[in-house]
């Protein structure tokens, strides 16, 4: 089926914009396969119904649109744990910034160094779950990222890893257009918690395939940067084996647009698998989270909890589904996205998605749109708390819900701690 | 202490009046008590004092210790000393209770220009009182009032009375859904903190409560206004007779 005219020029102009990276055998082949699914299923429009809610044109477009750098003047988020750091400035890897890449229970080395090698235990990996994923909907900037991203990190977790892989995204030219490709496998038992956080670029476009094998775990925490002009697309493209764990985690403050998919696959029993993310937008904010969860295996559980403040006309939007395939009887599956309007101008747009073919299923989902609890504020304001304090308080209760997903409780506190930096600071 | 003058309020919403000219002195140590029918307006008068959204003062004035506060904001009339204990205390899910209480403290000795209590002075003293109220670790844990039952709420209510020690005390029917044993804990509570500088407005529909809190002066209010003024003998009355004797003596 030939694609529509603006999708085939949208796309044709992207791909003349960009070459496919330096890189040997396994790896040319792989992108050159994603060239040719994109061709095929073309960039995303706004009039495909996957971005009916999201404007996708400036994450398409030839150039990016320059996004403002932003001083926060603060230490750096994960600053107090100790971790492995592993820096890109701009979507390139900073030896000086960054860890020695070594660490006892893994092995982990830079995708451009792993795709110069012939022969790597990435290429059975690489873009092979960014591909499973297209169906049933594409992602095509996905696939983009695939063909397209020269750097990255390739993980193979062999035990139970002491400290966290800290990915950070240091932001320093405005017009920066960057894409980077994760692959983490963890192997049977292992376990890994992966932080990511701050801006990254003016465009950002990254993917992370994480293959957790029988009995692993998976853990990872974001915090997208707070410039207010960065845009991203994110895809987070997870295959779980039998009595898996996956957790992960978003927080985004600022960002002119965010598109965060999560797309999970069960494929071995009782596997667990939990995606939550809160987001606090003021003015020119659009963040959208798109999540399909696929049931393929019995006694699996899977949690969507997504939280949303919005003001002075920010837009948020969620998307979840939740597939559960024939035969995945005793799925556990819940959804909730819940959004608190500061004012009129803000809107948060839900579809939240069940399709079950297993008639012995317990699934639930809801959405909720609302302001401020009036009676509450006045409750802690007749208390003698000022009536910011009081907003950020019910804010940060709000948020709560979705904070207490994070299993690793320093790191909770830590999001915890800035947000209430960031929601004090933020007034006037 | 606690002065209002020919008080009139209206819902801002509608064309209602609620409270058609009230007078009431609360003098510093004394306990005043409110009775009067559902609907009188007694929770109105509660919440125009403490300064909640929807009321609109049509004329009169309050003021405590002569300052005006039916100006001030919420938060302004509590750092000033008002403290109401509400009727139907409110639940903030994923605010916890200790949170709660410490940021209300702080935010109030902030505003009065006094030093914040170090987390570890506040735990202290907010055990003591909490045991004084047989509150437990765990209420003190979970989001304010999420779960509790209604004798919890009310002495939830309390506990932050304590520890905010506020110079005006408004309760608002703390006795209504109590027990005997904890209506008594409740009235220690409040008895604890009589004091020579403290005032107290005891809101109540029933005469029980006065029996545990003995006050100085008890009003009827029937109406949107204060009928009459008595001494506790006056609830007494009530309690035997009812209100309907006393709201027509003066229709
Ligand atoms: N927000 C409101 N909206 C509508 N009616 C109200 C409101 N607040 C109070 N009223 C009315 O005002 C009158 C007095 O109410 P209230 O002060 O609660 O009385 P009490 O506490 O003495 O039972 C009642 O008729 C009540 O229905
Ligand atoms: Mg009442």
């Amino acid at each position: 089926m030939a694609l529509p005219k603006v999708k085939e020029d949208t796309t044709e102009a992207r791909l003349s914009s960009l070459s496919l990276p330096e890189g040997g055998g396994w790896a040319r082949a792989a992108r050159e396969d994603a060239v040719q699914r994109l061709r095929i299923s073309g960039l995303p429009h706004r009039r495909d119904e996957y971005w009916k809610y999201t404007d996708p044109k400036t994450l398409t477009q030839a150039e990016p649109q320059p996004a403002a750098l932003f001083e926060t003047g603060e230490a750096s988020l994960f600053d107090r744990h100790d971790r492995l750091k592993i820096v890109f400035v701009d979507g390139v890897f900073d030896p000086d910034q960054s860890d020695d890449l070594s660490l006892e229970g893994l092995e982990i080395e830079r995708l451009a160094e792993a795709a110069a090698k012939d022969i790597h235990w990435v290429r059975d990996h690489y873009g092979v779950l960014e591909s499973r994923g297209q169906t049933p909907v594409a992602r095509p900037l996905a696939t983009l990222n695939t063909a397209f991203a020269e750097d990255g990190v390739v993980i193979r977790v062999t035990g139970k890893v002491s400290k966290p892989l800290s990915l950070i995204y240091v932001h320093n030219s405005e017009t920066s257009d960057a894409m980077l490709h994760h692959v983490v496998k963890v192997e049977e038992g292992a376990e890994v918690t992966v932080l990511e956080n701050g801006p990254a670029a003016a465009r950002f476009n990254t993917v992370m395939e994480v293959d957790v094998a029988r009995t692993g775990a998976f853990h990872h925490v974001r915090a997208q940067g707070r410039d207010h002009e960065r845009r991203a697309a994110t895809h987070i493209f997870a295959h779980l084996s039998e009595e898996s764990t996956f957790k992960s985690f978003t927080l985004s403050v600022n960002g002119q647009l965010t598109r965060n998919e999560v797309v999970v696959e069960f494929s071995g029993d009782d596997a667990v698998a939990h995606v939550a993310g809160a987001a606090v937008g003021d003015g020119d904010f659009h963040h959208d989270d798109t999540v399909f969860i696929t049931h393929d295996a019995e006694r699996c559980e899977s949690r969507q909890v997504f939280k949303k403040v919005l003001r002075n006309g920010a837009v948020g939007v969620f998307q979840g589904k939740i597939l559960v395939k024939e035969g995945a009887q005793k799925t556990d599956g819940y959804q909730i996205s819940q959004s608190l309007l500061l004012d009129e101008d803000s809107q948060f747009l839900a579809k939240p998605e069940l399709e079950i073919y297993a008639d012995d299923v317990a699934c639930s989902h809801g959405s909720t749109s609302g302001a401020i609890d009036e009676t509450a504020l006045f409750y802690l304001r007749s208390r003698g708390v000022p009536e910011q304090d009081a907003k950020d308080l019910l804010v940060l209760a709000f948020l709560a819900e979705a904070i207490e997903e994070i299993e690793n409780r320093d790191v909770a506190e830590d999001l915890v701690e800035r947000l209430e930096g960031w929601l004090s600071r933020r007034r006037g | 202490m606690l002065e209002i003058k020919n008080l009139h309020v209206k819902l801002e919403e509608e064309d209602k009046q609620i409270l058609k000219g009230v007078d009431l002195t609360v003098e510093a140590g004394k306990v005043h008590a409110i009775m009067g029918p559902n609907g009188s307006g007694k929770s109105t008068l509660s919440y125009v004092l403490s300064g909640r959204d929807g009321y609109e003062v049509t004329d009169g004035t309050a003021t405590l210790n002569g300052e005006d506060i039916l100006d001030m904001e919420p938060e302004e009339r509590a750092a000033a000393g008002v403290f109401l204990a509400f009727q139907y205390p409110v639940e903030i899910p994923g605010v916890g209770n200790m949170t709660f209480m410490r940021t209300a403290v702080n935010a109030q000795r902030k505003a009065r220009g006094q030093d914040e209590l170090s987390a570890a002075d506040f735990l202290k003293v907010v055990r003591e009182r909490a045991k004084e109220l047989k509150i437990d670790a765990d209420m003190l844990k979970r989001p304010v009032n999420v779960g509790f039952s209604g004798g919890e709420k009310k002495r939830n209510e309390i506990l932050q009375m304590a520890m905010l020690e506020p110079k005006m005390c408004i309760l608002d029917e703390t006795d209504s859904g109590l027990d005997v044993d904890a209506m008594k804990l409740v009235a220690d509570g409040v008895n604890a903190l009589r004091a020579p500088d403290r005032g107290f407005l005891v809101i109540t529909h029933y005469q029980r409560l006065l029996d545990h809190i003995v006050p100085d002066v008890v009003h009827i209010m029937s109406n949107g206004r204060i009928v009459k003024t008595g001494g506790p003998e006056l609830a007494l009355e009530v309690e035997k007779n009812g209100y309907a004797d006393l709201v027509e003596e003066v229709a």
